[in-house]
């Protein structure tokens, strides 16, 4: 897909976000911006997908570890033609199939159901260590969160991913910095996070701005290393797009208000 | 009469499924020796993936295995599934996931590790979770048709077994969700399951040299639950008694209580792991501290009869 209509799919995904979590009062609007390039990136020119056959075997997988950043999975499935823009009216209602956080069961297009974090990498090297088994070609993408990557399952995951040389899976780290209570410096420092990586059997790339469309496409295209797991290191912007959300944990999990929602969206125009 | 340890029967169910069943692979978390997954490594090492010791990783990898149409069986200690719960609840039940979980060395009967190693909570973790097929099978017979039953259920399936060697007793008809009656009475029925069987059918012949007539049925399917064939029994005989290597809270007792309450019961008394946690010992002697032996067990039902 042309790179300008990618951006204006991303800046679309962002104003679904924020009119699905405005409507709903609730939701993860921050994460949620911060990653939204990477999910327009992975679904309109990365994955091989089609939302008229969201079962086909053979297709590429995606999980969303950071669950709670729903909406920007939401928005962009809902764009590239899983279900219709009625469904963001459900967003975190009753019966809706766009649950809090994504389940598999109830929305189109979602490969697992997460939200309990640290699983969702685990699931995706089961995927990709599965696909191996089966002898299929699909590649397993999951985005992770920095916040996340406090819980050890990621690393156990990690392991494995190396140990069993999964070069079918990509994992990509939405690295914004925060979390709820603060910072990742305050809760919990990552300490270096590419060493760690690289030192877990990663073949590593770090993208300088991962809301850069272009940046996120040279990374994701990069050719897989034989025998290797990949780890993307997406240097991102909490809020990314909406000047009051931008690098505040505040936003973290807060709806705007009819108000600045409407700003929101203004600032998000074309 | 001979004995087989469950999770021994539970390997070579294993080895004889994955000779008919190419989609099943097998995890364990470096305790393929002691769960004896180690036949199914040996006999399909390419189908065979060890997790190390990381037993949430291991629930999540076959949850993502189980979506590219795989039948994972995941074993580790029933101690741990206390340990990777929230994988089992959210990255298996929650998507009804086809993951099957052959946990052992459940109960007292694992003796000398100890209380930190005997699961006594792991039935109620299991009861609990919707989808989710509980088996607690007595004997090496009822392990091989659990094993595979649970790989033509679709969804999860958790199945526990015991280090301790338990008689095998002649195969019974075996039905998931169905109760079978080894004993027919009327002044008292005795429901159970697991291999503490062996003692409680010591106990029913000590009741009926003490001229009673016990009614006794033992069930491999904790969920879902016989309620029609507890319900009847209880209808019958009116005392009822519980008897598992589990706790009396959430286990076999209370599955039984939630299916027979209002149905003519004139007594109902639990026996099992009282509250407690274990401790080290041989298997024998945490029996009798426990109260489990077969004397123990029909001494506390005659009081009641």
């Amino acid at each position: 897909m042309d790179i300008q209509a990618l951006k204006a799919t991303a800046r679309q995904v962002r104003r679904d976000i924020i009119t699905m979590v405005a409507k709903a009062g609730a939701g993860h609007p921050g994460g949620s911006l911060s990653s939204t390039e990477t999910m327009v990136a992975l679904y309109f020119d990365v994955m091989n997908v089609d939302p008229k056959n969201d079962k086909d075997p053979n297709r590429d997988r995606f999980v969303l570890s950071k669950g709670h950043s729903a909406p920007a999975l939401y928005g962009t499935l809902c764009e590239r033609g899983y279900f219709g823009r009625e469904e963001f009216d459900l967003f975190r209602q009753l019966h809706g199939i766009l649950q809090g956080h994504p389940d598999i069961k109830k929305c189109p297009g979602v490969d697992a159901s997460t939200g309990s974090l640290g699983q969702g990498i685990s699931i995706a090297v089961g995927m990709a260590l599965g696909a191996k088994h089966t002898g299929n070609k699909c590649h397993v993408y999951t985005i992770i969160g920095d916040g996340e990557s406090q819980e050890g399952l990621v690393w156990e995951a990690s392991m494995a991913a190396a140990h069993y040389h999964l070069d079918n899976l990509t994992v990509i780290l939405d690295h914004n910095g925060m979390q709820i209570d603060g910072t990742n410096d305050e809760v919990m420092s990552l300490g270096n996070i590419r060493a760690k990586a690289e030192a877990f059997g990663y073949d590593v790339i770090e993208v300088a701005d991962g809301n850069d469309m272009q940046q996120v496409l040279d990374a994701l295209h990069t050719p897989a290393c034989p025998g290797k797991p990949r780890y993307i290191i997406m240097n991102t912007l909490k809020g990314k797009g909406v000047s009051y959300m931008e690098g505040q944990v505040g936003w973290h999990g807060k709806a705007p208000n009819a108000e600045q929602a409407e700003q929101a969206l203004k600032e998000l125009e074309g | 009469m001979e004995k087989k340890a469950i999770r021994v029967a539970y390997g070579e169910a294993l080895v004889k499924l994955g000779e008919n069943n190419e989609k099943v692979v097998v995890l364990d978390a470096d305790l393929a020796a002691a769960t004896m997954t180690n036949g199914f490594k040996k006999a399909f090492p390419g189908r065979f993936y060890d997790c190390g010791i990381a037993e949430a990783d291991m629930v999540d990898i076959a949850a993502g295995m189980s979506t590219m149409g795989l039948i994972p069986f995941c074993s580790t200690f029933a101690v741990f599934a206390g340990r990777c719960y929230d994988q089992i609840r959210n990255g298996v039940c929650y998507p009804h996931f086809n993951v099957k979980f052959g946990f052992s060395h459940a109960g007292i009967t694992l003796g000398e590790d100890g209380g930190s190693h005997q699961a006594i909570e792991d039935l109620a973790l299991m009861r609990v979770l919707p989808g989710m097929t509980v088996f607690a099978p007595s004997d090496a017979n009822e392990v091989y048709q659990c094993v595979e039953a649970a790989s033509r259920i679709d969804g999860p399936v958790y199945i526990r077994t015991a280090r301790l060697p338990s008689p095998i007793y002649d195969p019974r008809p075996f039905t998931v969700g169905k109760g079978n009656v080894l004993e027919d009475g009327s002044d008292c029925v005795i429901f159970t399951c697991g291999i503490i069987l062996e003692h409680v059918l010591d106990a029913c012949e000590i009741l009926k040299a003490k001229g009673y007539k016990p009614a006794l049925v033992s069930f491999h399917t904790i969920k879902p639950f016989d309620d029609q064939l507890a319900r009847e029994y209880t209808a019958k005989c009116k005392k009822v008694f519980t008897v598992e290597e589990h706790s009396v809270i959430g286990g076999l007792g209370d599955a039984v209580a939630s299916a027979v309450i209002g149905h003519g019961v004139e007594y109902f008394e639990k026996i099992g792991i009282n509250d407690v946690f274990g401790q080290s010992g041989k298997p024998a002697d945490l029996l009798k501290e426990y109260g489990l032996t077969g004397p123990q067990i029909a001494e506390r039902i005659m009081k009641n009869l």
